[in-house]
């Protein structure tokens, strides 16, 4: 096992590396640079700023600066945002989007699994249609739409809850926000835990299990479920990801002072700094989940190990 | 030995019968995938509706009393008015909302055959290849799979806004061409099986290069799990484009596409809920018709995958 984990943590390393390098350069050979304002500022003004976040010197050089800044965890300026420097913009950003995105994990992920078992029991009866009608509408109305409805519906006609904005510490305005995240999160695992539950269902060791006399419930909490829980396992990782990604729109869409409303605008500016550093934050927590993931499954599954 | 267990008799007649077309015919795989998909009533109500959709896009322009980008001065920020044939309603600039719905949904379209297209062609080539070769060629090309799976989605859109500046056939030639990952995956998973079976080794024998064997042997093989993907992987476009519009970064005025239509809506459906409705409908009922389809189509070409 911890052969296993030392393997995989040495091979996420190079995909990091390589990983950054292809977003350093990718990001350097778009054209337009962080000062092409509305107004060109005078040649000696542009030189100056330049040679101070070291733009004029060769690619080549920058690379090997910006590696030696962030070997030490140090992610640079802002090139548009005077006096602030990546990590600080990320540390004021960050912990509201991680917060939002870990409540609509949680939230999604306990609705998922729970709504995946009641479907697969009752399979083909009424239940089952209603999650499966739920689950397309999360999976399929794109995150932006259903915002938009969501908002029109239950902020503005029902006035139930405020449509968008923020006034911190208030959990109303977290209501819309999460549910727009976590419904297709929820949708997701719900469709793979029915449908693994389904297969388990079937198995042999549960047939055996019933026809010794256990009662249902019995046979579902001690047979069932930990086996149909593997796939649910496997995509909790990318499901995180995807949250934390598409935390990013939704903030933008109501309004919240996470960390997408820097990076859109720092996109479309060319805050290289900070596109970069968002972008290699969000790297290495793909990463980081992806190597939990696996080594969760290589707990759970000694076949994995030994490959 | 002939004829001792009256083979040849049994065998004649039925060629006979084939002849005179008296005998039942056996059925080709693709003949039991259609009629399994014709049982499937929500595909082929889906595939209806999605055909009605394609063709009023295409020709209703023509019958529409406005164009998508004309003004109408007397009706602006208007509700759906039969009589002066704004049947949607007009939008704040006064054009008619049903001409640009039509004009938006034509658009989307577009972009995801053509996206789709892409994204397919690269993705089947690529898995094609890293299975067909197999061992470090294989290895090094998965990797860069995985490498391009950790990058965040959405640096990739902005850059390649970036890139492409503004124009939308490039722009969504791009999003093709980051929409391959997972048809590699699943093509490369298909290859390994299919290059191990013997007609692959007779064509080898027969010496086929490398490149004929993977286009005339193996990717004809592929193409149930592809077609799958493909039609599963528009609804996906679909909404990548609609997204990248909504941010203001994919179709621009006056053209304009689903996306850009519910990004307008938006902002102003609390008075003006006819321009986030008749879009947003459009949209739905577009993704909801061709994951339908998508779903019919696997449960019919893959039946064991039930």
């Amino acid at each position: 096992m911890l052969a296993y984990a030392f393997r995989r943590v040495l091979s996420a390393i190079p995909i990091a590396l390589i990983a950054v390098t292809v977003c350093f350069f990718i990001l350097r050979l778009a054209p337009g640079g962080p000062f092409d304002g509305e107004r060109a500022l005078p040649p000696t003004v542009l030189a100056n700023l330049r040679a101070h976040y070291n733009l004029d010197q060769p690619l080549v050089v920058q690379y090997f600066l910006y590696i030696w800044r962030l070997l030490h965890g140090d992610l640079g300026p802002s090139m548009v945002i005077d006096g602030f420097n990546v990590s600080q913009l990320i540390s004021i950003g960050f912990p509201f989007t991680l917060t939002m995105a870990l409540c609509a994990f949680v939230i999604a992920t306990a609705i998922g699994m729970l709504a995946g078992m009641v479907a697969a029991v009752y399979q083909n009866k009424w239940p089952d249609y209603v999650l499966v009608l739920a689950v397309m509408i999360g999976v399929l109305i794109p995150n932006f739409l259903m915002a938009a409805l969501l908002q029109l519906w239950f902020g503005v006609y029902l006035k139930w809850v405020p449509a968008g904005g923020w006034v911190s510490g208030s959990v109303w305005h977290l209501i819309l926000p999460v549910t727009v995240l976590a419904w297709p999160h929820a949708g997701r695992i719900s469709r793979l835990m029915r449908g693994s539950m389904i297969e388990v269902l079937g198995t042999n060791y549960v047939r055996t299990a019933r026809s010794k006399g256990l009662g249902e419930r019995l046979v579902l909490a001690r047979h069932a479920i930990k086996p149909a829980l593997l796939p649910v396992v496997s995509y909790l990782g990318p499901g995180l990801s995807y949250l934390l990604t598409g935390s990013l729109a939704v903030e933008q869409i109501f309004g919240l002072p996470g960390i997408g409303k820097y990076f859109v605008t720092a996109a479309l500016n060319r805050d290289y700094g900070v596109v970069l550093g968002t972008t290699i934050l969000y790297m290495f927590i793909i990463l980081a989940l992806n190597l939990i993931v696996d080594l969760v499954y290589a707990w759970l599954d000694p076949k994995v190990r030994y490959r | 030995m002939a004829g001792i267990t009256g083979k040849d008799q049994v065998l004649t007649t039925y060629a006979n019968k084939l002849a005179t077309l008296d005998a039942p015919k056996g059925r080709s795989l693709t003949q039991n995938a259609m009629r399994r998909l014709v049982r499937n009533k929500m595909a082929v109500i889906s595939i209806f509706v999605l055909v009605t959709i394609v063709i009023l896009a295409i020709i209703g322009p023509n019958f529409v009393p406005w164009g998508y980008s004309q003004v109408d001065w007397s009706n602006i920020r208007k509700p759906p008015n039969f009589e002066a044939g704004h049947y949607f309603g007009t939008d704040q600039n006064g054009r008619d909302m049903l001409a640009r719905v039509l004009q938006g949904t034509q658009m989307s379209l577009i972009v995801a055959f053509v996206a789709t297209f892409v994204s397919v062609t690269i993705g089947v080539v690529y898995g094609a290849v890293a299975g067909y070769f197999g061992g470090r060629v294989d290895a090094v090309m998965m990797r860069i799979v995985d490498i391009m799976y950790a990058l965040p989605y959405i640096l990739f859109v902005i850059i390649l806004v970036v890139m492409f500046g503004r124009n939308p056939v490039l722009l969504f030639v791009g999003i093709g061409a980051i929409e391959w990952l997972t048809m590699a995956r699943i093509v490369r998973g298909q290859t390994l099986s299919i290059k191990e079976k013997e007609f692959v080794e007779a064509a080898r024998a027969g010496g086929a290069k490398p490149f004929t064997i993977i286009m005339r042997h193996i990717v004809p093989n592929l193409t149930g799990p592809v077609v799958i993907y493909a039609t599963l992987t528009i609804p996906e476009i679909i909404i990548a484009e609609s997204f990248l519009s909504y941010l203001g970064l994919g179709v621009q005025e006056p053209q304009t596409s689903l996306g850009t239509l519910i990004s307008a809506g938006a902002p102003v459906a609390e008075v003006m809920p006819w321009m986030l409705l008749a879009p947003a409908a459009v949209l739905v009922t577009l993704l909801f018709c061709l994951t339908y389809i998508g779903d019919g189509l696997r449960d019919a070409l893959d039946p064991k995958d039930r």
